[in-house]
């Protein structure tokens, strides 16, 4: 199976692509990589050139900037209303929209691509993903989730097709996720991993899970076309009922809808992963 | 040499659990791979009758070569792997930069980078295609790994 593949360094950190037959006409992903770097120019709290930064310090308003600022500043405003307030560029106090920015621009990268002819791809954005298609026909894409708690080993591995993939967690130095209702950094889970449609929303939904903390699971549920998997910090793990349990020794997984028999099997699966 | 390690890998993916997503609420379908499609897209991609997790019959030449990666900057230091491949499959992973600034990057990575290394050589068995969530220094690790793969034509 051929592919293409590139890893472009940008937002401190690395976008990779993955194509797969059919390829997008020449030169989209020149393109693409050039959306990123626009993006990060524009929106970058660390460069003190972007409109993001210039904003920040009241040096310009909302419409002396790019139109694509607006557009951010007011999906996070309705990204606050649809968190209950654990999502917000303003958690720590000073304009910070990066919590939905690379959701947002890997989504756009994605649909760039997508309208370029590519219909089997995926970009993954420092472990945030937008996938198209799949990897080759008859195959879903399969997600390795990294586990928290056990640095690079994988917790559970999500296989689907048109998803996007966005983990919130514990980065290796602790926890760096605030709670904009408390201004401390959220301490609820290890990390949770939203799975739907939309990277945009997954990433940002992603993150309000992390702050919500236990009450994550069920605000999920009752979200429709999202899912998520959680991994609380004694390394016990859940999952929403849409995202079905598929044991790779029992082929035909109906069982897997029961949320007890979910859960019972990825403990299984951790403490064996534990002994191994 | 080869037969062993796929007989680790099997161990190691047999472990893992597999949870499936569907953009379309549940459908009769009771197998492993999610196989539902979304219409926005115009994919006319056939429905699958079921999800293979055996190899996928790779062509290869029988060489082993050895293929180094991008070095990438991490946000805690920079990170540079080198690969081995033996009939286009890898064989072995090795760390040549990672971040040691302070005694708690040498924990981490003491403990996470041999956990990466068998990670790689299981994906490529248990066909992981990403990885979501990924810490700072495993980033660096797979994206260097990734251009290696990238180099080597795989």
């Amino acid at each position: 199976m051929t592919a293409q593949r590139h890893a472009e360094p940008c937002m401190g950190t690395v976008f990779s692509f993955d194509l797969r037959e059919p390829y997008p006409r020449a030169g989209v992903l020149d393109e693409v990589i050039a959306w990123l770097h626009w993006v990060d120019a524009t929106f970058s709290t660390y460069r003190p050139d972007s409109d993001v930064s210039r904003l920040a310090r009241g040096e310009v308003d909302v419409g002396d900037c790019a139109p694509e600022v607006g557009e951010v500043l007011a999906l996070c405003e309705r990204l606050g209303d649809a968190t209950r307030g654990c999502f917000s560029a303003y958690a720590d106090g000073t304009l910070d929209p990066s919590g939905v920015v690379k959701g947002w621009a890997i989504e756009r990268a994605g649909g760039m691509l997508r309208a370029a002819g590519s219909l089997n791809h995926h970009v993954n954005g420092g472990g945030d993903i937008q996938l198209a298609g799949g990897p080759e026909p008859g195959r879903p894409w399969r997600v390795g989730i990294a586990h928290p708690l056990r640095p690079g080993t994988v917790a559970t591995v999500v296989a689907g097709r048109d998803m996007a993939v966005a983990t919130s967690g514990t980065a290796e130095r602790g926890a760096h996720i605030i709670d904009p209702r408390t201004g401390r950094p959220a301490d609820g889970l290890a990390g949770v991993t939203v799975v739907g449609p939309s990277l945009t929303l997954a990433d940002a939904y992603a993150t309000a899970a992390f702050v919500m903390g236990e009450d994550a699971r069920d605000w999920i549920d009752a979200l429709p076309g999202y899912e998520a998997y959680g991994i609380e910090l004694d390394g016990r793990t859940w999952a929403t009922a849409g995202l079905r349990s598929d044991d790779p020794g029992q082929p035909s997984a109906r069982s897997g809808r029961s949320t007890m028999s979910t859960r019972s099997a990825m403990e299984a699966a951790t403490r064996c992963g534990r002994n191994g | 040499m080869k037969r062993a390690i796929l007989a680790i890998v099997g161990t190691v993916a047999g472990l893992v659990l597999l949870l499936s997503f569907k953009t379309h609420s549940a459908s009769s379908s009771g197998t492993a791979a999610g196989t539902g499609t979304t219409g926005s897209g115009g994919d006319s991609a056939a429905p699958a009758p079921s999800a293979g997790t055996t190899g996928t019959g790779k062509t290869a030449t029988s060489t082993t070569r050895t293929v180094t990666g991008s070095t990438i900057d991490t946000r805690w230091g920079p990170v540079q792997v080198r690969v081995t491949l033996k009939s286009g499959k890898i064989t072995k992973v090795e760390t040549v930069q990672v971040p040691d600034g302070n005694p708690r990057d040498r924990e981490i990575n003491t403990f996470a980078v041999p956990q990466l290394n068998q990670e790689t050589l299981s994906a490529q068995s248990a066909q992981i295609d990403t990885v979501s969530g990924a810490t700072y220094t495993s980033e660096g690790y797979i994206q260097s790994l990734q251009s290696a793969l990238d180099k080597a034509g795989k």
